[in-house]
């Protein structure tokens, strides 16, 4: 297993440089140019020479193969460079966002998992009843509404119902804990509820499977208990597929989040995407997705663990 | 004894004509709708849908883009059942032709995105080794972009027409179908009949086709059904952010942007019509998608 | 027996005094409301952050709104003055211009203090305005073109400042009362020019406490500010939210007070509704305006006929009251604010192409007009517009409805933001949505872009009357002289030549929390920032 482990870590960095050159391709392809973003509002314009003066202050006048090596050279150093809008050090742009974005990120899979485990089993085990259509309905309404739709609903209900409205600045959880959850909580609710009915429909559709299996069957004639069947020979075969969607949306999480964080105002990742792809703002791009990536990256990879560790069979692989 | 060998006339068993292909299916459905009432309701959610896109303009009272400001912010009445919008422009036409665009977005982005992701996942799943490897990794490299973030690079690139949109909406789709697609492959790939199939000599493609893709149909059919509803959400929040669909075109992500937002307590028609659409619409195609993925069940069991 | 007299003398005194008193009792606390009250911190909303510190280098009013509170200019526009026009001191105490109007002298307040501590002096306002009109190597100075005329800058003695011209601009207090000339210190200016990018160090009325990226701007009392009694805040607060919905909820959970540039008319209806009398609403015309700018080197526009035939199929009346309803538009406005010493009167206005009453009457001269420049009934074309919720996808959505009355068959085209200007700038358009915003109101900065040589004429048009019409103007110092030029001016632009075809002027809305005292709205969103006027009520 070790060395299957050991593969599959290593593999995580040609990944990484794939990541890295597609999107340092992908944004010099989309049409605009921060410098000239920066300068050009309401007056009119600047004169061409400052354009270029700044544009070389920056380094976009470099040949391309220079800006990419120049940066990831940096990156290798865990230098992620300036962000070319405001000039200050990346790092100390997405610091704060990413800490919130987390934060976010975790208590809404934690919120979705203690939706869909339970709920997934329940609905398999009691399949066809009416059971079984309410958690499938219940699940289901969670993704047919648009995420800004159930943020918008969610904040106006607070507001007029119980005139009320969530802390508008954030507090990191150390330094406050209460009021950090107090802004926090209904996004992770909204946004937790939403990712609980894809995982819900997977572990109901695992189970399923899984409990038509002739291990299962073999198990049940042989008289185990139906509790025992399940936790150890149901749930963790079914947990492979569902294990692959959480792994996979959790990182969508962290950076995906544009139109919640719009919402209910949150200083987060995918807010600071939006405005960097509408700055165009090249440093910031490619490190925010660099960052995105890598935890979708280390994301797999502990899936990849947890699946050795679940399915003997492709340890061998 | 001798049995007497009297020549019995056994009148011939007549079999019954076969039934025509229109009535299988028929039957078929009935079962279906009996058997599985919410996806039948999703079903018939999404006939009507269709009949409707297609029908649009002989069945809308309006023309969907005509401004009138005598009628701005009426509310539901006789002349105009779901009320008009900022613009005076009736809500239920511009519901009705709306239905065109969800439909070919939702549609062309889902069924592109899932089935060459599905595609791509089996292969990866079948012939393992080196391939499966450079596949994972490309996969993998396009999975690391958030679904809203590579579509707002997409149209930013080339812009914001409807087949533009199915691009960007439907190349995010794919890696994550590879993904889930081939996680159910390989399950069936462990199985012994496969094996068994491949020392009998059976081609790679026969393989693939007659024992694979049957397996993994159920999977493919849920991430089907969860990318319509994706895609027909992911129109609506990139209008939302101003990148989906353009005025004055008539779509329902559009239909929530800005004004709608707004006039949420003094004009709450504007925004609730097209939420409901995009939610029942959502709703139908999963609901529909996952009694499908149960009928086809046992079928599948038994190949 | 007196004692009946005395009762009736009593009763008598009373009937007399009780109603006066009972009146000045009624009226002191009111009188008290009136008088600013110490105290508080004022929490406003900011839609968009700024990228950099140096306010001679950005032109967003997200700088303005969080960071002018530390800073002076020399001269500032009256922040009690509706219209936004009058210049009035701010480190300036007084000022003399010369007869010939080429020397302009200012008298600095004495014992301003730089909030390190040391000493205000000219030889910083000095400075500041080098940078700005002589920006060194490497430095940008946006606005700088404004003081062509400026030959030197001189600092006599500590407490004088002269500016001399080349030549006489009537226009020039107003340039110098610019919220952007913030006065930085002259020897951290000589030591690193780029220090102000990412630093806050001013005489204004607050202190820098922090900026906390993507969340909040706090600044505290300047307790040895100059203006003495003044700031009455203890301190502010700016929270950036870019979402106008959050916007809205922040003010109506009163968590915000009040935002700076403006909120819609659904938003501002909300607001009224939800909070009552908790709520003040100010408005007023807005420095700004969509116009369409329509390509001159291509055809069918390059010919003044089909140009005109645009203006006149819009019902600007019409408009003006629909969609005044949804968006952020209002006045019917020629090129100058509408309520601004150089706006034409309504009765003059209604004489330009496209600003007469009679629509049918129009419609059907524009139709006419199309068909003499040969363009078929029907004929379809392009219109790009920014990709902006207010006010510009209404009023693209306004135009093609409009358009559609002369029988022109009109696409709109959505360019995002960021890519618009660009799009402009290679004149990639047929006919295409522009903007023209003032920071302040004055017809020398408003109509610069309109000139046949700027870099903003992106319909290149050519027009040498133009050209000198608004030098002319610019020079003139007869108010009477100024405002006939620049009603020519606008005839030619807008009627005549028709180059561009203005829409709807902007309209602001501030709805704000009652207890916001002392602040004025004016037509600029980059005035009146400096928060040294404004007090709590509670």
């Amino acid at each position: 297993m070790w060395k299957y482990l050991i593969k599959r870590f290593l593999l995580m960095f040609p990944t990484l440089l794939g990541v890295a050159l597609l999107t340092f391709v992908l944004i010099r392809v989309i049409p605009g140019d921060v410098v000239e973003l920066r300068y050009s509002g309401d007056r009119g314009s600047v004169s061409q020479e400052v354009i270029d003066k700044e544009r070389a202050r920056i380094g976009l006048d470099q040949p391309l193969w220079k800006q990419f090596a120049t940066w990831i050279i940096g990156v290798a150093h865990l230098d992620f460079g300036e962000s070319m809008w405001t000039g200050a050090p990346i790092w100390q742009e997405i610091r704060l966002r990413f800490a919130l974005s987390l934060q976010v990120a975790l208590m809404a899979t934690v919120v979705a998992v203690l939706l869909a485990i339970p709920l997934g089993v329940l609905a398999a085990l009691k399949q066809d009843t009416w059971v079984d259509y309410a958690i499938r309905i219940f699940s289901i309404a969670g993704l047919a509404t648009p995420s800004f739709w159930l943020g918008i609903v969610f904040i106006l209900f607070l507001l007029v119902v119980f005139h009320w409205l969530p802390p508008m600045v954030y507090t990191p959880f150390w330094a406050n804990p209460l009021e950090n959850l107090k802004q926090l909580i209904w996004p992770a609710l909204a946004v937790g509820y939403r990712y609980s009915a894809v995982a819900t429909r997977m572990t109901r559709s695992a189970m399923l499977e899984v409990l038509r299996e002739d291990y299962i069957r073999t198990a049940r004639a042989k008289g185990l208990v139906q509790r025992l069947i399940l936790s150890r020979h149901a749930l963790k075969n079914a947990m492979l597929p569902v294990l692959t969607v959480v792994a996979v949306e959790f990182a969508f999480l962290i950076g995906g989040l544009v139109v919640t964080e719009q919402v209910f105002n949150l200083n987060g990742l995918g807010l600071l995407f939006v405005q960097a792809v509408a700055h165009r703002d090249y440093t910031l791009i490619q490190a925010l997705v660099m960052i995105v990536a890598g935890c979708f990256i280390v994301a797999n990879f502990l899936m990849d663990v947890g699946y050795a560790w679940i399915d003997p069979r492709i340890r061998y692989r | 004894m001798a049995v007497a060998r009297v020549p019995v006339q056994v009148p011939e068993a007549v079999e019954p004509a076969p039934p025509s292909t229109l009535s299988r299916w028929l039957s078929a459905a009935r079962e279906f709708a009996r058997a599985r009432p919410l996806g039948a309701f999703g079903g018939a959610v999404i006939v009507i849908m269709f009949t409707v896109a297609l029908a649009a303009p002989l069945i809308a009272p309006y023309d969907p883009e005509a401004v009138d400001f005598a009628a701005m912010l009426a509310r539901p009445s006789l002349s105009h059942w779901l009320g008009t919008d900022s613009f005076g422009r009736d809500v239920l036409s511009r519901l009705i032709f709306g239905s065109r665009t969800a439909l070919m977005v939702g549609f062309g982005s889902s069924v592109l995105g899932a089935t060459l992701g599905a595609i791509l996942g089996v292969a990866s799943a079948y012939f393992g080794g080196r391939i499966d490897l450079y596949l994972q990794r490309v996969m993998d490299v396009f999975l690391s972009f958030p679904l809203i973030i590579l579509a707002l690079a997409l149209v930013a690139i080339v812009g914001n027409s409807i087949p533009n949109l199915i691009i960007a909406i439907m190349v995010p789709m794919i890696p994550r179908s590879a993904l889930v697609i081939r996680s159910s492959a390989l399950a069936i790939r462990e199985m012994p009949f496969v094996d068994a199939a491949r020392a009998a000599g059976f081609r790679h493609a026969r393989i693939v086709l007659r024992h694979m893709l049957p397996n993994v149909m159920a999977p493919y059919l849920i991430m089907l059904t969860a990318f319509l509803g994706q895609a027909v959400l992911a129109e609506a929040s990139l209008s939302f952010l101003g990148l989906g669909v353009q005025e004055p075109t008539a779509a329902w992500g559009l239909m929530l942007r800005g004004a709608a937002v707004e006039f949420a307590e003094t004009a709450p028609w504007m925004a609730i019509f097209p939420g409901l659409a995009i939610s029942l619409s959502v709703f139908a195609f999963n609901l529909f998608g996952d009694s499908l993925r149960d009928a086809l069940d046992p079928r599948l069991r038994t190949q | 027996m007196r004692r009946p007299l005395a009762c009736a003398f009593g009763a008598v005194l009373i009937t007399l005094l009780v109603p006066p008193l009972g009146v000045l009792v009624a009226t002191l606390p009111a009188a008290a409301q009136d008088q600013p009250r110490s105290g508080g911190e004022l929490v406003f909303v900011v839609p968009s952050e700024p990228p950099a510190y140096d306010a001679h280098q950005e032109e967003t009013f997200g700088l303005i709104h969080p960071t002018a509170p530390h800073y002076n200019t020399l001269l500032r526009v009256d922040p009690t003055d509706k219209t936004g026009t009058k210049p009035v001191g701010d480190l300036a105490e007084s000022w003399t211009v010369s007869k010939d109007g080429l020397t302009y002298t200012f008298k600095l307040h004495k014992g301003v203090k730089f909030h390190d501590g040391s000493e205000m002096t000219s030889k910083d306002v000095k400075a500041s305005y080098d940078k700005i009109i002589k920006p060194p190597a490497g430095i940008k100075s946006l606005r700088k073109d404004m003081y062509d005329a400026v030959t030197s800058v001189e600092a006599p003695d500590p407490n004088t400042v002269v500016f001399k011209l080349k030549w006489p601009e009537t226009s020039f207090l107003l340039a110098v009362a610019s919220p952007w000339n913030w006065i930085y210190k002259a020897d951290i200016l000589a030591k690193d020019p780029h220090w102000y990018e990412t630093h806050v160090m001013g005489t204004g009325p607050f202190k820098f406490v922090e900026h906390v990226k993507g969340s909040h701007w706090v600044g505290k009392k300047n307790p040895d500010y100059w203006d003495k009694g003044k700031p009455y805040l203890d301190g502010y607060r700016a929270i950036f939210i870019s979402a106008s919905a959050a916007q809205v909820a922040a003010i109506r959970g009163e968590r915000a007070m009040i935002q700076f540039r403006s909120f819609s008319p659904p938003e501002r209806d909300q607001l009224v509704q939800a909070l009552g009398n908790k709520i003040a609403v100010q408005e007023s015309p807005w420095d700004c305006l969509n116009f369409v700018s329509m390509h001159h080197e291509k055809k069918p526009f390059a010919d003044k006929r089909v140009r005109r035939a645009l203006s006149l199929a819009l019902d600007r009346y019409e408009a003006s009251k629909a969609l005044s309803k949804i968006t952020l538009v209002k006045d019917v406005g020629g090129i100058q604010v509408p309520g601004t010493p150089y706006a034409t009167p309504p009765a003059e206005l209604e004489k330009l192409a496209g600003y007469g009453h009679d629509i049918a009457k129009n419609r059907a001269e524009a139709k006419r007009l199309l068909k003499e420049a040969g363009v078929p009934e029907g004929f379809s074309f392009v219109f790009k517009n920014r990709g902006i919720p207010h006010p510009y996808e209404p009023l693209g959505i306004w135009l093609i409805s409009q358009w559609k009355q002369i029988g022109l068959n009109v696409r709109q085209e959505f360019i995002e933001a960021s890519a618009y200007h660009p799009m402009l700038k290679r004149g990639d358009f047929d006919v295409a949505m522009d903007f023209q915003c003032g920071f302040i109101v004055e017809p020398d900065l408003d109509l610069a872009r309109f000139v046949s040589t700027s870099d903003a004429n992106y319909g290149k048009h050519k027009d040498t009357v133009i050209d000198d019409l608004y030098s002319r103007q610019a020079r003139t110092t007869d108010i009477e002289e100024r405002k006939k030029l620049i009603r020519e001016f606008e005839k030619r632009l807008l009627d005549d030549e028709a180059h561009v075809i203005y829409t709807l002027q902007w309209h602001r809305i501030i709805p704000h929390l009652a207890k916001v005292h002392g602040w004025t709205i004016t037509p600029s969103h980059y005035l009146n920032n400096q928060l040294d006027t404004v007090w709590l009520s509670e």
